[in-house]
């Protein structure tokens, strides 16, 4: 697409972080401090970093990386299951390969397949699919983590399945949903933000819609934009700018590929096949209805149904990565870091991920 | 949290497409994005065409961004950044 | 019918003689030094090179080569980039029973052709046959000799502030082509393997520029972890320009759709090389003369030595500098 060069392109990419310095420059003047906002998508963290634009920006506008990583938020206990689903006779298990690192309370999936599990590694949930006829004999379960971009290709996995009486393929449910996290956020008390970087991919399926209730409940503006660096600081910036007219509202910058009300192929799909239940997120505990998991009749697909597997309550810890995401304390603050919490034995979301605010803090701290 | 990629189509066949990205290739189904046409730029997410991209909403995007940064809008652009 | 490996084949009898005679004498030769059980041969040099590698490629056969050219061109340029000159190389085979005989004849011609056009000889080999399933079709172990020459010693202990870094063609090439092949992941592309010998294109650099401190091949680990590995053990940091790194189209799109960064994937037939600045032009000279350094660029520059830990960094198009450590375990795909 010849367009998408210019939003990476220097000069523009150059310009555009001084124009965001000079906007904070004049909210620092007025405000007295700089502007706090948390870039909600897994995604956005990362382009932030390799782009250079988080740490170019740290003293003009603080960038929170929130809990929108998937595999991060994935709880230990979920994962131990999903090592503990390996260990079943007779099993395929497909993955994601951003699962395969993720520590679990005592192991990962790549140590249980190093141990001789059979856990296979497929770009797409369809590809499982296809692995399970191709299998009739071995029980095939994908592991179905995930947001709302990638939860609606969940459901036509178990479509596909479904329509070719494939009894032997099941997934194993764990996703996660935007708004419920967001609402946990805001409402558990004070939150220092000026405003959310809203996910992009997750944006394609729900819509610019599906977001009204950050202005009109919590008064907070959102700035749906893409991965590009151009794109990135032209959020960012709306977001100062909103601030400083003393607007609240949620901002469609990503508009050639996120419509006001979503994709709405996908979002039939997600209702026919899946309902809300309530899920656990690392470090943060669980919240009511904030993940999908398949309807009754589909539970012959559901590996949660089919194995016996005893998940437990997620792990009562003093990770205090909550009040990190909304601002309110440094990583430093959480009895935990650097102690019972580092990138190698992480024991919330913020310590998963690489770009995480715990972890960029402890490379930091150890001069990375 | 999602990682997404343009990707050109350039065959169509049933359910699923050739698409293109800087001239490597994958099959990728179209599921969710029935509306599809040959040379149509889809967004690919985990082997699925997520959505049909608007190439004429992405040019008007950067346009409007090199207006904010010509000051074409005065030092804050005018109207509601919502329209 | 497909004429397969047996177990026979590795019993020592007539069916190894056979092989042995049929494919191996056909194509490497048998030279004086081969007929005791040990090759003896006179190196002309007091200082030599030994390297040894084992290759396990997954597909054997793969666009641009074959692991038979693999554990070629991998010990030649283990050697070249070590200032040696490659004289002799060994190579071991296991071959698993049932693997058909007319592909393990078509690997060993590669391997001769490859021997030829570098200019060593294969002067010992081994062959064993072991049971379905042991290996996955062929492993190949090869050793190499090269000799030392002492105008051709590389000098790390001079590298210096402001040197330059230089990759001598486009990175992953070889990553995303086995990744194709493997056809798992349903990526298809028309790259091909870099898998090539460097050696000739090495020796004319050492004879001409008397300024090179450091060559590395960036294979396994890729790009990005051999520069971390490089400013580790000499203790200085390199700043990389990301935007003149050289990748082809093709080997980003891949990487696009994939979740992949180029400069972790592996390469087969490039070069690192660290040479005093005032150098880098006639470096970059020489290079484009070969098909297989058309592409050569100066990455990035030395911007300390001697210091604690050596890092990696890479410079983003707003300014600041990342740094960048090397992979971490295996490459996969990502969705997020």
């Amino acid at each position: 697409m010849a367009n998408m060069d210019l939003f990476s392109e220097p000069t523009l990419t150059r310009d555009s972080v001084e124009a965001v310095i000079d906007l904070a420059k004049r909210f620092k003047e007025e405000k007295g401090r700089i502007p706090v906002f948390m870039e909600v998508c897994g995604s956005h963290t990362m382009a932030l970093a390799k782009t250079g634009i988080k740490t170019r920006l740290k003293d003009y506008v603080q960038l929170i990386a929130g809990p929108g990583c998937p595999v991060c938020v994935t709880d230990q206990k979920s994962i131990d299951a999903m090592i503990q689903l390996s260990e079943e006779p007779n099993t395929i298990l497909c993955t994601f390969g951003d699962m395969m690192r993720v520590p679990g309370s005592k192991s990962t999936l790549m140590k249980a397949k190093t141990g001789g599990k059979d856990i296979r590694v497929v770009y797409s949930p369809l590809d499982s699919v296809k692995i399970a006829e191709k299998n009739p004999d071995k029980e095939v379960i994908f592991l179905g983590i995930g947001f709302e971009t990638t939860i609606p290709i969940l459901a036509l996995a178990v479509r596909e399945a479904s329509s070719k009486e494939l009894k032997n393929y099941s997934i194993w449910m764990t996703t996660k949903l935007v708004e419920p996290v967001l609402r946990a956020l805001l409402s558990s008390g004070e939150v220092k933000l000026d405003g959310f970087l809203l996910p992009g991919h997750v944006s394609v399926v729900l819509g610019k819609q599906n977001y009204r209730y950050l202005a009109e409940e919590f008064n907070i503006s959102g700035a749906i934009t893409g991965f590009e660096p151009v794109q990135l600081l032209s959020g960012i910036y709306k977001l100062i700018h909103l601030q400083l007219e003393k607007k609240v509202e949620i901002i469609n910058d990503y508009t050639y590929v996120v419509s006001d009300k979503g994709n709405v192929v996908a979002q039939s799909l997600i209702e026919e096949y899946l309902e809300a239940d309530d899920e656990a997120w690392r470090g943060i505990g669980t919240i009511p209805k904030s993940g999908l998991v398949l309807k009754e009749e589909y539970s012959q697909h559901d590996a949660k149904k089919k194995f016996n597997i005893s998940i437990g309550e997620p792990r009562v810890t003093k990770c205090r990565c909550g009040e990190i995401v909304r601002g309110l304390i440094t990583p430093e603050e959480c009895v935990l870091f650097n102690k019972g919490c580092t990138p190698a034995h992480p024991i919330g979301p913020c310590m998963v991920s690489t770009e995480g605010t715990c972890s960029a803090h402890y490379q930091f701290m150890r001069g990375e | 949290m999602c990682l997404g990629v343009p990707a050109k189509v350039i065959e169509i066949e049933g359910q699923r497409a050739l698409v293109d990205v800087m001239g490597s290739r994958m099959y990728v189904g179209t599921f969710f994005v029935p509306e599809v046409k040959i040379d149509d730029y889809v967004l690919l997410h985990a082997g699925q065409a997520m959505t049909v991209v608007n190439e004429e909403y992405a040019k008007e995007s950067i346009e409007e961004w090199r207006n904010v940064l010509d000051g074409k809008h005065g030092p804050f652009f005018r109207t509601d950044l919502n329209s | 019918m497909v004429q397969r490996i047996s177990l026979a084949h590795g019993e020592g009898g007539e069916l190894t003689h056979q092989l042995i005679q049929d494919i191996f004498i056909q194509s490497f030769g048998h030279s004086e030094q081969t007929k005791l059980d040990s090759a003896v041969l006179t190196i002309p040099s007091q200082t030599i090179a030994v390297t040894t590698d084992s290759y396990v490629v997954k597909p054997i056969f793969f666009p641009g080569g074959n692991i038979g050219k693999l554990a070629i061109t991998g010990t030649v340029n283990d050697l070249a980039v070590s200032g040696a000159i490659p004289h002799v190389i060994t190579a071991g085979f296991i071959i698993e029973e049932g693997f058909p005989i007319n592909s393990l004849k078509e690997i060993v011609n590669t391997m001769a052709g490859e021997a030829e056009r570098a200019g060593v000889r294969i002067i010992a080999g081994d062959t064993k046959v072991v049971e379905k399933g042991s290996v996955d079709g062929l492993f190949i172990n090869t050793t190499g000799i090269g000799v030392m020459q002492e105008q051709h010693r590389l000098k790390p202990e001079i590298v210096q502030e402001g040197d330059s870094v230089i990759i001598s063609g486009t990175i992953g090439d070889h990553g995303v082509a086995i990744l194709s092949a493997r056809n798992e992941l349903g990526l298809l592309t028309d790259v091909r393997s870099d898998c090539a010998s460097l050696n000739l294109l090495i020796h004319e650099l050492l004879e001409e520029i008397k300024g090179i401190r450091i060559m590395r091949d960036p294979t396994r680990g890729g790009l990005a972890t051999t520069l971390v590995e490089l400013c580790e053990d000499f203790r200085f940091t390199v700043e990389m320009d990301e935007a003149s790194i050289p990748v082809r189209k093709e080997v980003q799109g891949a990487c696009d759709i994939l979740g992949y960064d180029p400069i972790y994937l592996a390469n087969e037939g490039k070069v690192v090389i660290i040479v005093d600045s005032n150098e880098e032009q006639k470096v970059l000279a020489i290079l484009k003369n070969y098909e297989m350094g058309k592409n050569a660029s100066v990455i990035g520059q030395i911007t300390s030595c001697h210091v604690q830990t050596g890092k990696l960094l890479i410079k983003t198009t707003v300014g600041t500098t990342r740094r960048l450590n090397r992979l971490s375990g295996q490459l996969l795909p990502r969705i997020c």
